[in-house]
């Protein structure tokens, strides 16, 4: 074993030692939704012991913090669960959420119900088609097409301003402003208080504690409450305005919209807004980290452009942002061998399905001009596959096609600060120097 | 045989196919744009989206049951949409005309 998640080298020590302490566990405890895995990137471990030992592996209560849940590694049972929504239903239920603790108060206990969304990701069919349907017109193609010169334009903004041979956090100034500005345009919130968008998302994707986006519980329920409030208020006054096309209006002017539960719409909103946050922005500051670790692929990439959309579609696996989604089953469902209770919740792990050496080749290897780099499951398959996905790539296109023909070279330095977070896989926080301009 | 795809800015582009294949494959192979065959023709991912002229409906046959479920879901579905990957080549097909629909 020769291949490391970042690149061809040889493992580091630390890396090798990670490794063997993985394997070293009892296979019963392992629990790949423990978040100590991601910072390091162990996870990749876990999951290619997973992959070998035990594909469709179950964890108990005792071995993991949010009770016993079953896990999907390979492609194949991914796909299989993600395109049977009969049998794996997606009702109220997007990601594994932690248990409720009992000390909670009433409050908290709200705040954690809205958590437990509605929303058009976590519905089954009939419902789904209706949510989906009122919101997907604003990243339809046409829509999309008329955003791209706007985009662009921001795009070469953003990398006009940035400072020339010094230091300076990447996700900051050019991952999260980027794709904060696309979210305003998609909710048309004001532009000037773009990064409220982006905190209301940290907020819902991260547990609270020092250093996180919210320090408490109680912070957090006062952010929840300002993000539904406001929402609620853009909604009611959409409805008495001419019909936009921004994710608000849509559903305000949606021939559903009255049977539309507060509770739905603030679940779309959510999903909406985290959809179109952390995934983008992830894969940006990827594609920059994962490029300079790989300066073969780099010098390809330099000396023929026409790579980018293929590199794009390679860092959105190779970076899969969202690590998985949750189902629940309806029925006892037999999967690749063990039989899944029903009721039982089934994490189906994107982030090792694009690891899975049986359906892709040198899968850990970062290859931008691999065979067929769109086959990758991190937009999910079937009815719920991801919405946002050519507006992701659409922003990925553009951001590099600016970034080549401004800057020769971009350094990163040291290693990027990487989530805390057994979902959103992504960075804090990533230093870069770029020493001059072409 | 040949099948020929109505491009999104509308010219066309007739190619050469071997009959046994999915269509999707088809346009994938010779690098049709708007055909992009992300789920490698499960009927998954609605990236291999058409509309098929009506001399050739009834050859192309019906949606199946996965195909309806995507295209419940997908932009732009109309009367003669169809997932061109749960189509599959043959000598009836002949001369085939297909409206890629992008996606
Ligand atoms: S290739 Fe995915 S639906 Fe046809």
């Amino acid at each position: 074993m020769t291949i490391t998640d970042s690149h061809d080298a040889a493992l580091t020590a630390e890396q090798a030692e990670a490794r063997e302490r993985i394997y070293a566990l009892p296979l019963e405890s392992l629990d790949p939704a423990n978040e100590a895995h991601y910072p390091s990137g162990d996870i990749h471990w876990v999951f290619e012991r997973l992959r070998a030992e035990d594909p469709v592996h179950f964890t108990a209560a005792e071995h993991s913090e949010y009770g016993h849940y079953w896990s999907l590694t390979k492609w194949d049972d991914i796909r299989a669960a993600d395109t049977n929504p009969k049998d794996f239903s997606a009702n109220g239920i997007i990601t594994l959420a932690r248990p409720v603790p009992e000390s909670m108060t009433e409050e908290e206990m709200e705040a954690q119900r809205r958590q437990g969304i509605t929303s058009l990701l976590s519905m089954d069919p009939p419902d789904h088609e209706i949510h989906r349907g009122a919101v997907s017109e604003a990243v339809a193609p046409a829509n999309l097409a008329a955003m791209e010169p706007l985009i662009r334009e921001r795009a070469g903004a953003i990398l006009d301003g940035l400072p020339i041979g010094q230091e300076f956090d990447w996700v900051d100034k050019v991952s999260i402003e980027l794709t904060a500005m696309t979210l305003a345009t998609l909710f048309d919130y004001p532009q000037e208080q773009r990064r409220k968008l982006t905190w209301w998302s940290d907020v819902i994707t991260s547990a609270p504690g020092p250093g996180r986006a919210v320090e408490n519980q109680e912070d957090r329920v006062v952010a929840m409450n300002e993000f539904f409030d406001t929402f609620n208020d853009m909604f009611t006054r959409r409805q008495s305005e001419e019909p936009r096309v921004d994710f608000l209006s849509l559903l305000a002017h949606s021939p559903h919209a009255t049977d539309f539960t507060d509770r739905e719409l603030f679940g779309d909103g959510i999903v909406l807004l985290v959809g179109g946050n952390d995934t983008t922005r992830n894969t940006i500051t990827g594609s920059v980290y994962a490029l300079s670790k790989n300066p073969t692929e780099n010098a390809k990439l330099r000396a023929n452009p026409a790579l980018i959309p293929s590199m794009v579609s390679e860092t959105i696996r190779w970076q899969t942002p969202l690590t998985h989604m949750t189902r629940r089953t309806t029925r006892d469902v037999e999967i690749n061998g063990k039989i899944i209770p029903k009721g039982d919740r089934v994490a189906m792990w994107y982030v090792s399905g694009n690891r899975d050496e049986d359906k892709i080749q040198n899968a850990a290897s970062y290859i931008i001009d691999r065979k067929n780099p769109r086959q990758h499951l991190s937009f999910g398959f079937g009815i719920h596959r991801c919405l946002g996905n050519k507006l992701a790539e659409l922003q990925l296109r553009i951001i590099w096609e600016e970034m080549l023909a401004r800057f020769p070279e971009i350094n990163v330095i040291g290693e990027p600060v990487r989530s805390h977070s057994s979902f959103i896989k992504g960075y804090e926080s990533m230093t870069v120097v770029i020493p001059r301009r072409n | 045989m040949e099948v020929t795809f109505v491009l999104q800015d509308k010219t066309t582009r007739t190619v050469e196919a071997e009959p046994g294949w999915k269509l999707m494959e088809v346009a994938v192979d010779n690098a049709v744009p708007g055909i992009d065959g992300d789920c490698g023709g499960e009927a998954a991912c609605a990236t291999c989206h058409v509309y098929v002229s009506p001399q050739w409906r009834e050859a192309t046959g019906e949606r199946t049951s996965d195909e309806q479920a995507m295209l419940d879901n997908t932009f732009g579905v109309r009367e003669d949409s169809r997932l061109c990957c749960q189509i599959t080549t043959d000598e009836e097909l002949d001369g085939l005309i297909v409206e890629v629909v992008g996606s």
